[in-house]
């Protein structure tokens, strides 16, 4: 080894070395941030806050099955009790009886402040006339009994105003006084942490702690048989992220072995090999340095695409050795370099059209897929060389190089049936057209179908909100904010009349805002006033005036009362459902209103947005706006799709030339897109943005064959060779992608099923419509 | 033939006084061959706060043996349905529904009335002492709560009737408030 090939290891090891402190101190990240657009709408900006900060993103359903109701109930206490003490978990309800006295307490005791029927009018002598003879009227239903020893207290009926706003009348059902599961087989409790949605370690050490608590209340129940399942957002991000850790691991080792072993075959030299897999590795290395430089976290599934980017990366250092065994390294770089070079500019330009979208995750995986190649490409040329020993060994690949010619020679009849193939494919691609794509992202979601199908039956057996429409208000300070929400309250209202909606949550039910509640007690006589009012009003009344005196003084006791705030709530449920719906933020407040849809039929979202109309609140459809994300990616993805084609055909036009030598070069990847895409619709494959990214990358890495088959003037027929080099490097691209294919992660799944069949039929079809030798 | 005739007389004397005094068993089986109609009600609730009986008016249906409704017309409009273990009340615009299969309390309630309605024995005396007093044509049915958990609501519900129709049930409850629900029955179509 001379001295310039020490330098040149030396450089590249100091860089690795930095690279590999870098990687070392990188953030990685599975959550849903792969999939939430880097420069969103307002209205998307909610659904982001939402799905990192929102209150229901830290709810997790908890259902405990076995054993009896009884049993069941018992264990439901006792894990409410132990999950209650400490601070990972803000909220944890199971239905118990008293769970709900401190909200009880706080809606009687601050009635004459929060009751929305508290007005002037109220407390005139007619009002109050026709409340309290109301009140009389409910004693007669069995739901109004219950109210009976309030009426002295109560006797206009504020407690029962308010009682009718809370869960919007739906509970859960309840089995041994906890609740349970609409067929009573579980019981279920309800869970809110501290940790935010976003935060998968505290997800998932809330979720562990909920585990190690139930196996330790079982264990003392000295029942065995429970079983819990658990369900919600943050099991979903915690789950995600086990697979993609898990499947980093397994397609990277399923890769990196079946190439590295299919190498060993061919070189026969752990020399060579070891030679061979210095760009791969480089390039792998390079490649998280460079999206952690660039993003600050990287992806989960981004290095999950590292299978791919080993078989890709490692055609490199085949070409180099296979190539310049024969000819020489110098003569390498002359005639063949200058194609290899082309090669990996088409592939940047694939990859690199993928930097400019607005689906943070494709542009991390471009970022990536680009360095890696780059680097892999930039090692082969300047560290393979000078490292080379004088003279190698390498066993002839000519006989499989001249069978393949062979092959070549017969896959030549099949031009023209492979031309009907592609014709075919493309009128079935135009026949079914419209249902090609999966409409929506969560086509994309790395949840697993049996994940979500037991979250939508936690979620209807317990009745969890879904949220998925929402009334937002935004103002610059917390009072501004809950005006804001009340005048859109006043409008829901009328909606909520109309039946165009089924009702809606609002902090400013159980925190008014100040002007509000100054209103509400500006409205309240004073006691003798009260006292003479309510003789005149209740003089031919049952309910004589004179029992009403609890009633005076808890009014009298309002008008003195401070102002509620925050902290009044401390303690109650009711704290929880307010700070879920009032959100302060950098530079302001929002407030968001969950709405209900109607009992009957879909919410009417013109008619919504046609009442909110100039009133400054913002009517979202979180459905709707994910699946209009989802539409704007895969517009984009068109779009840079189309420009990563457009940049490669002018640099390939740019360096060939010529039209017909370009055309020649393009065909054969234009009927491997047609050929796959086709093949996989028919075989069921639903498809998706991540599918459309894969033709891209078909052109982009299967140019890379076609290219060596654009041969120069002076020489009419491959050498055996070169093209023993591109079969054996078309196969680990093809191992690459293909164990891509394997994952279960629909993004890495989606690229890997397309692009693995899509480079070696790209190479098969550029070798059977390779121009035919023009005699000379 | 002396000795089968004076047997059989004998035995119709043993049998003679059984048939005349009316009991649970026959009630119950007389009962369980209504097999519903409808019936306006009057309800009167006693409660001690109000100088008068709060009075409400409607009309009731049921449908054996599990489906009961109670329209009530005045003083304000409101519909409960009881069907099988589901409760439903709708009121001014309102609308609540709750299943009371596994609330113990609750249930003994609606058993009260399900159970007399529908002559299911077994169903009233789980959770009730059972007390007939008068004839097939006017008895009087006294339920006592046997269970501690009812029996701090109600002291006691009352059913009275004819045959094999309820025409009144009065409940008081244990604060010494009470109310009182006469049925009459509407010929059926």
């Amino acid at each position: 080894m001379n001295g310039r090939a020490v330098r040149s290891l030396l450089l590249w090891l100091l860089a690795m070395l930095a690279g590999a402190a870098i990687v070392w101190n990188s953030r990685f990240t599975a959550d849903m941030s792969f999939f939430l657009p880097a420069r969103p709408s307002a209205e998307q900006q909610v659904l982001v806050d939402q799905l990192k900060e929102g209150a229901v993103t830290r709810l997790l359903m908890v259902a405990i099955a076995g054993g009896d109701a009884e049993q069941r109930a018992g264990l439901s206490r006792e894990l409410r009790r132990r999950l209650a003490g400490g601070a990972d978990f803000l909220s944890v309800q199971n239905g118990e009886a008293g769970s709900d006295e401190a909200d009880r307490a706080y809606l009687l005791r601050h009635r004459y402040l929060l009751s929305p029927a508290v007005t002037p009018e109220r407390f005139t002598v007619d009002g109050l006339r026709t409340a309290i003879a109301d009140s009389i009227d409910r004693l007669a239903s069995p739901a109004g009994m219950m109210l009976k020893t309030l009426l002295p207290r109560d006797p206009t009926g504020e407690l029962v105003a308010l009682l009718g706003t809370l869960a919007g009348g739906h509970q859960p059902d309840s089995r041994a006084g906890v609740w349970a599961s609409r067929d009573g087989e579980r019981a279920m409790l309800l869970v809110q942490t501290a940790a935010l949605g976003s935060d998968t370690d505290g997800q998932q050490a809330a979720i562990e702690r909920i585990h190690a608590e139930f196996a330790a209340a079982s264990a003392a129940a000295g029942g065995v048989g429970f079983t819990l399942q658990l369900s919600g957002p943050g099991v979903f991000a915690v789950n995600s992220r086990e697979t993609i850790k898990a499947e980093v691991t397994r397609l990277s080792s399923i890769s990196s072995i079946t190439i590295f072993l299919l190498l060993l075959c061919i070189y026969r030299s752990l020399r060579l090999l070891g030679m061979g897999l210095l760009p791969v590795v480089s390039g792998s290395l390079a490649a998280v340095v460079a999206v952690s430089l660039a993003y600050g976290t990287v992806f989960g599934i981004t290095v999950g695409f590292g299978s791919a980017l080993i078989g890709e990366a490692v055609d490199y250092s085949i070409y180099y050795f296979v190539q310049s065994g024969r000819s020489g390294i110098d003569a390498w770089k002359r005639r063949f370099w200058p194609t290899i070079r082309l090669g990996v500019l088409t592939s940047i330009a694939g990859f690199g059209a993928l930097l400019f979208s607005g689906f943070p995750g494709l542009a991390q995986l471009g970022l990536y897929a680009l360095t890696g190649i780059l680097v892999a490409a930039l090692t082969t040329r300047f560290l393979l060389p000078p490292l080379s020993p004088a003279s190698w060994q390498m066993p002839d690949l000519t006989p499989l190089g001249r069978q393949a010619e062979r092959l070549i020679g017969r896959l030549r009849h099949l031009r023209w049936p492979v031309l009907g193939l592609a014709v075919a494919a493309a009128v079935v691609l135009f026949v079914d057209r419209d249902d090609l794509w999966h409409p929506e992202l969560a086509a994309l979601s790395p949840v697993s179908r049996a994940d979500q199908q037991r979250d939508m039956a936690l979620r209807a057996d317990i009745g969890a909100p879904d949220s998925r429409y929402l009334v937002i208000t935004q103002g610059s300070d917390r009072e501004a904010a809950l005006q804001q929400a009340e005048a859109a309250g006043r409008q829901l209202d009328r909606l909520v009349a109309a039946g165009v909606i089924g009702g809606y949550d609002s902090p400013a039910r159980f925190l008014p805002s100040q002007a509000t509640q100054a209103a509400r007690r500006a409205s309240l006589p004073e006691p003798g006033e009260l006292r003479q009012r309510l003789a005149a009003a209740q003089a031919a009344s049952p309910l004589a005036a004179a029992r009403l005196e609890p009633f005076i003084a808890d009014i009298a006791a309002a008008r003195a009362a401070p102002a509620l705030d925050r902290e009044a709530l401390a303690g109650s449920n009711l704290a929880l459902a307010v700070d879920a719906l009032l959100l302060a933020h950098n530079g302001g407040w929002s407030v968001l209103l969950p709405l209900r849809p109607p009992a009957a039929g879909e919410l009417d979202a013109a008619a919504l947005q046609a009442a909110l109309a100039g009133s400054g609140a913002l009517f979202i459809d979180m459905k709707r706006e994910f699946d209009q994300l989802y539409n704007d990616y895969l517009h984009e993805a068109m779009l840079l799709s189309l420009a990563g084609l457009g940049a490669i055909v002018v640099l390939l036009a740019a360096t060939l030339r010529s039209p017909r030598r370009l055309a020649a070069v393009l065909l054969p990847l234009v009927l491997a897109v047609l050929i796959v895409i086709a093949g996989l619709h028919l075989m069921g494959e639903r498809l998706h943005l991540m599918h459309l990214i894969g033709m891209l990358l078909i052109i982009a890495v299967g140019s890379n064959y076609a290219l060596f088959f654009d041969l120069p003037p002076d020489q009419p027929q491959l050498d055996p060779e070169t093209l023993a080099s591109m079969l054996i490097a078309c196969l680990t691209t093809a191992i690459g992608f293909g164990t891509l294919a394997l994952s279960q992660v629909p993004v890495l799944h989606a690229v890997g099923i397309t692009v693995g069949p899509g480079a070696v039929l790209a190479l098969l079809l550029a070798a059977i419509f390779v121009p035919r030798a023009r005699p000379r | 033939m002396n000795r089968r005739i004076l047997l059989g007389l004998l035995l119709a004397a043993l049998t003679l006084p059984a048939s005349a005094a009316f009991d649970i068993g026959q009630l119950m089986a007389g009962l369980a061959t209504h097999k519903g109609g409808r019936a306006r009600f009057v309800e009167k609730k006693y409660i001690a706060l109000l100088d008068k009986p709060v009075v409400s008016t409607g009309e009731m249906s049921y449908v054996a043996p599990d489906r009961l409704e109670k329209r009530t017309l005045t003083p304000k409009p409101e519909t409960l349905v009881l069907d099988k273990d589901k409760v439903s009340i709708e009121r001014e615009r309102q609308k609540l529904s709750i299943s009371i299969a596994n609330q113990p309390e609750a249930l003994a309630f609606v058993d009260s009335i399900r159970g007399t309605l529908s002559g299911n024995r077994a169903a009233l005396e789980k959770s009730y002492a059972l007390h007939l007093a008068g004839t097939a044509d006017k008895w009087v049915l006294t339920l006592l709560p046997s269970d501690q958990r009812i029996a701090a609501q109600v002291l006691k519900i009352v059913v009275s009737g004819s045959r094999n129709q309820v025409l009144g049930i009065e409940y008081l409850q244990a604060d010494g408030d009470r109310s009182v629900l006469s049925i009459e029955p509407i010929a059926g179509p």
